[in-house]
């Protein structure tokens, strides 16, 4: 360590080793909950959104320890092209997973979307028994 | 191919990001690094021709800054939440599919939600129906119908946010009718 490190440097040089154990504890937050969540819904709250925090944690210490402006803009835009693409990621997994019916029902409190889809699916087979049934 | 050509005050803001997108990624920000940037922005938006994002027109700074922040506030609480979720109840976590029902039926507003509420860890959207806008949102740690209601209040609070930020004015007034009444 500098001996001639001022306090704004102690302050910065503390405030971002916080920020860093921080994050790391949020990947293993992850980690912890895709092996402990039941099924696949829950694992993907685990396997998409604590590292959301993580990354910001991270990306924010970065940005203290350079110590010059240039870097915030890409840190920045990095953070932000995560917070775009992580929902996606979370929705189509999430989405595919639902219909193929990789869940544990007995897990679920309330389902309101599987009415729906009972009742999408029914009428598209009245509709294929319709269109099927010759004159 | 006849698509409808969208004005240069709407392209505006898609624009001016992929300038910033570009300043930051050289990590120089010289009039003439930008002046670069912005010309190969229009270039990229008129070979990449997408259709337009509708924009209201409107953006709120005012409400736009308090936003940011609580919804840092909620994805710090929510990460502890499910890191203790994760940690202690783990296999026997209960969750809930619940449907919720948008005010609007703007694309980007919807879009808007759904990405905000993805983002707060513990819920995510597993479907939407682009008809009636409603988001089918999967949530961590519901047990109760009472749970149930409370988690479609705070979405809808939050699309509520979103409009006062980028609404059109006609969702705005939605918003002050509710809260009058």
């Amino acid at each position: 360590m500098n001996p001639e490190a001022s306090l704004v440097d102690n302050i910065i040089d503390t405030t971002s080793a916080v920020f860093m154990v921080v994050g790391a504890l949020m990947s293993l937050a992850a980690a912890v909950g895709l092996l402990r969540f039941p099924d696949l819904l829950s694992r993907m709250h685990a396997a998409t959104k604590p590292q959301v925090l993580g990354l910001f944690l991270l990306l924010a210490s970065i940005g203290l320890q350079m110590r010059t402006w240039w870097v915030w803009p890409v840190l920045l835009v990095a953070w932000i092209f995560q917070l775009l693409t992580v929902p996606v990621s979370a929705h189509m997994v999430g989405r595919a997973g639902y219909r193929t019916k990789h869940l544990h029902r007995e897990l679920l409190s309330s389902d309101e979307l599987e009415a729906v889809v009972q009742k999408a699916a029914q009428s598209a087979r009245d509709e294929g028994a319709d269109a099927g049934r010759p004159d | 191919m006849s698509r409808r050509r969208i004005s240069l005050r709407q392209e505006l803001p898609l624009l001016v990001w992929l300038v910033l997108v570009w300043g930051a990624l050289w990590q120089d920000f010289s009039p003439g690094n930008l002046l670069f940037g912005a010309l190969l922005a229009v270039l990229v938006a008129r070979m990449f021709y997408l259709p337009p994002v509708e924009l209201s027109g409107r953006f709120n700074v005012l409400h736009a800054v308090p936003f940011a922040l609580q919804f840092l506030a909620k994805v710090v609480a929510a990460s502890i939440d499910v890191m203790y979720l994760a940690a202690v109840r783990g296999p026997k976590v209960i969750s809930a599919v619940v449907a919720v029902k948008l005010r609007s039926h703007q694309d980007l507003m919807v879009t808007a939600t759904g990405h905000v509420i993805s983002l707060i860890p513990g819920s995510l959207v597993v479907e939407v129906d682009r008809s009636t806008s409603t988001l089918y949102l999967h949530a961590l740690n519901i047990n109760t119908p009472d749970e149930v209601e409370k988690l479609r209040q705070e979405v809808r609070a939050i699309e509520a946010g979103l409009i006062r930020i980028m609404g059109t004015p006609e969702e705005l007034e939605t918003i002050r009718q509710e809260a009058a009444a």
